[in-house]
């Protein structure tokens, strides 16, 4: 699998500094996200993924160094399903068209527009879901949305924060998959996440954060106990399995050998 | 029925009734947006800000006092707005702040100059005797403005009341859209002041739009209900208003508050699942950019 940032560079953070409220979360961070880029990034609470996310997108501006992207450039955003207002009042149908909203456009839908839609909610396999109310949809179901939501802007780039945070194992093999899909049909990804098992040991490239970029590469690079360590601030083991990282935590396991299981 | 009928003998009662129920309606339809963005603690400071701007204008420019008091309060809300987004001070507290300290500058200024226009009991709780031509012109002008932004901004208000960062980084000026919703939300409260009057305006903004919400779980739909019940509300109102002879806002509130019982004992669990959390917001702004001035 491709993606560890070969291709043209979409955007280049170099030596950037950035926080809130006076506090800086990351620090002198150097990153560049290039066309075929199918990234991880892992670090513990607070050490500044959203922030990154944020900076990429372009909500957060730097207060030290710079950021350059390529003209033009369209990005899209699939948020965390936790903060999403699941009691406001629209159907999925309304919610995947919010993508299209700047220019001159009537309240409804285009006959055109609708199309879109429907042809982007089948491709996702929400298609008969279209007239529900987004409270009604599986934690699956309105990753799916979120992704139709996104994918209608044709991006370049597509970031996403914790795709598979309160989702079953089901799921999460299924937004796996679908971003795998969509990196091979030329999608640069982005993603945050504190499943290393789960989803980051799976894509060819990570980013272990923690107030600035720890270290970078292919998952046999970084899924190292030394580089986990450095992280996230705790002694893990990492083993070998079917020529995958695996990444164990040493304290439920001591605690299990004092139980004498 | 003579009875009901005795009152539209009154050209002033009629004039009444006609604001009543375009102000419930604009209400209505604007509250929408204000209860889904979690800003209905600013209705109803707005209302309470604007008061001292309406007081404040009446001594310098006695015959231009609406448009006084309509600048005092796009003033205070986009004030509101910039202080509560820079973080510096939490929006609870700058609403606090800057509208408690407008009203109580329009009681003081009330109290020691008295009025050339409506009386203060009258801008504090509403009245139909003293609605002026102009006013109403002043209301059909601002309600056909708030149509007009919503039907040209729909799927911006839409997007960026729904998810704010998203609409952002897609393009959607938010900021702009706030800005001018906080400019229609000044000019609505100050259009159906004299009739709700200043206290009791915060309620038809979200009255109509909770009612609407416990009914619906289409956003289009919410928006028309709304403005049925906003208008069903005034009309109703003002017609008991004349009859328990109390102040219209008083009356129009009252109605508004037993439709609410009415639909919440008639939607039962539905209804109230479906109000519950209804100003969560996606992303607030409570962390401050540490490049923002």
């Amino acid at each position: 699998m491709t993606g560890t940032g070969v291709g043209p560079e979409l955007i280049s953070l170099s030596d950037v500094s950035a926080g809130y409220n006076h506090h800086h979360v990351l620090s002198d961070v150097s990153f560049h996200i290039h066309e075929d880029q199918f990234t991880a990034v892992v670090g513990p609470s607070g050490a500044g993924k959203t922030t990154l996310l944020r900076l990429l997108l372009g909500v957060l501006k730097p207060s030290h160094g710079t950021i350059t992207s390529q003209p033009g450039l369209r990005i899209s955003y699939v948020p965390q399903l936790e903060t999403v207002n699941w009691n406001f009042p629209i159907t999925v149908f309304e919610c995947v068209l919010m993508s299209r909203t700047t220019g001159r456009r009537l309240p409804w839908p285009s006959r055109g527009e609708r199309a879109d839609v429907t042809s982007v909610l089948d491709r996702l396999g929400i298609g008969n879901l279209a007239e529900r109310h987004i409270r009604e949809l599986s934690g699956g179901q309105q990753q799916r949305m979120f992704l139709a939501r996104a994918l209608l802007r044709q991006p370049q780039l597509l970031l996403l924060d914790e795709p598979t945070s309160g989702v079953d194992v089901s799921t999460r093999h299924d937004v796996l998959h679908l971003l795998a899909d969509l990196h091979e049909d030329g999608v640069a990804i982005v993603l945050t996440t504190h499943d290393l098992n789960g989803l980051a040991a799976h894509l060819p490239h990570i980013v272990c954060v923690n107030g600035g970029i720890v270290a970078d590469g292919s998952p046999a690079e970084v899924i190292t106990p030394d580089v986990l360590e450095r992280t996230f601030g705790a002694r893990m083991e990492v083993l070998e399995h079917l020529g995958m990282r695996v990444v164990v935590d040493e304290a439920p396991h001591m605690f299990a050998m004092r139980d004498g299981n | 029925m003579d009875v009901l009928l005795e009152p539209l003998s009154y050209a002033f009662f009629i004039k009444g009734l006609v604001v009543a129920s375009l102000a419930g309606a604009l209400l209505g339809f604007i509250g929408v947006f204000i209860v889904l963005r979690g800003m209905s603690y600013i209705g109803h400071g707005l209302s309470h800000s604007i008061f001292g701007g309406f007081a404040a204008a009446q001594l310098f420019a006695a015959q231009f006092y609406l448009i006084g008091a309509g600048i005092w309060g796009i003033a205070s809300a986009l004030a509101i707005t910039t202080v509560a987004k820079r973080g510096r001070v939490g929006a609870d507290a700058a609403i606090g702040v800057i509208t408690t300290a407008s009203f109580a500058l329009g009681v003081a200024l009330f109290a020691k100059f008295g009025t050339s226009g409506p009386s203060f009991e009258n801008a504090l709780f509403g009245s139909i005797l003293g609605i002026t031509t102009e006013q109403i012109v002043g209301l059909v002008a601002v309600s056909i403005l708030t149509a007009a932004f919503v039907f040209l901004r729909y799927r911006a208000l839409l997007f960026s009341t729904f998810d704010p960062d998203v609409a952002d980084v897609s393009g959607v000026r938010v900021g702009r859209i706030e800005a001018m919703l906080m400019i229609v939300l000044s000019l609505a409260i100050l259009a159906t002041l004299t009739v709700i009057g200043v206290t009791l305006v915060a309620a038809m903004l979200v009255i109509p739009a909770v009612v609407a919400r416990m009914l619906t779980d289409s956003f289009g739909r919410m928006l028309a209900i709304s403005t049925v019940v906003g208008v069903f509300c005034g009309f109703v109102g003002m017609y008991a208003s004349y009859f328990a002879g109390v102040p219209s806002g008083t009356m129009i509130v009252l109605v508004g508050a037993a439709v609410f019982v009415i639909v919440l004992a008639f939607t039962g669990g539905r209804g109230m699942r479906r109000s519950a959390g209804l100003d969560s917001h996606a992303d607030a702004p409570l962390l401050t950019p540490m490049g923002a001035k």
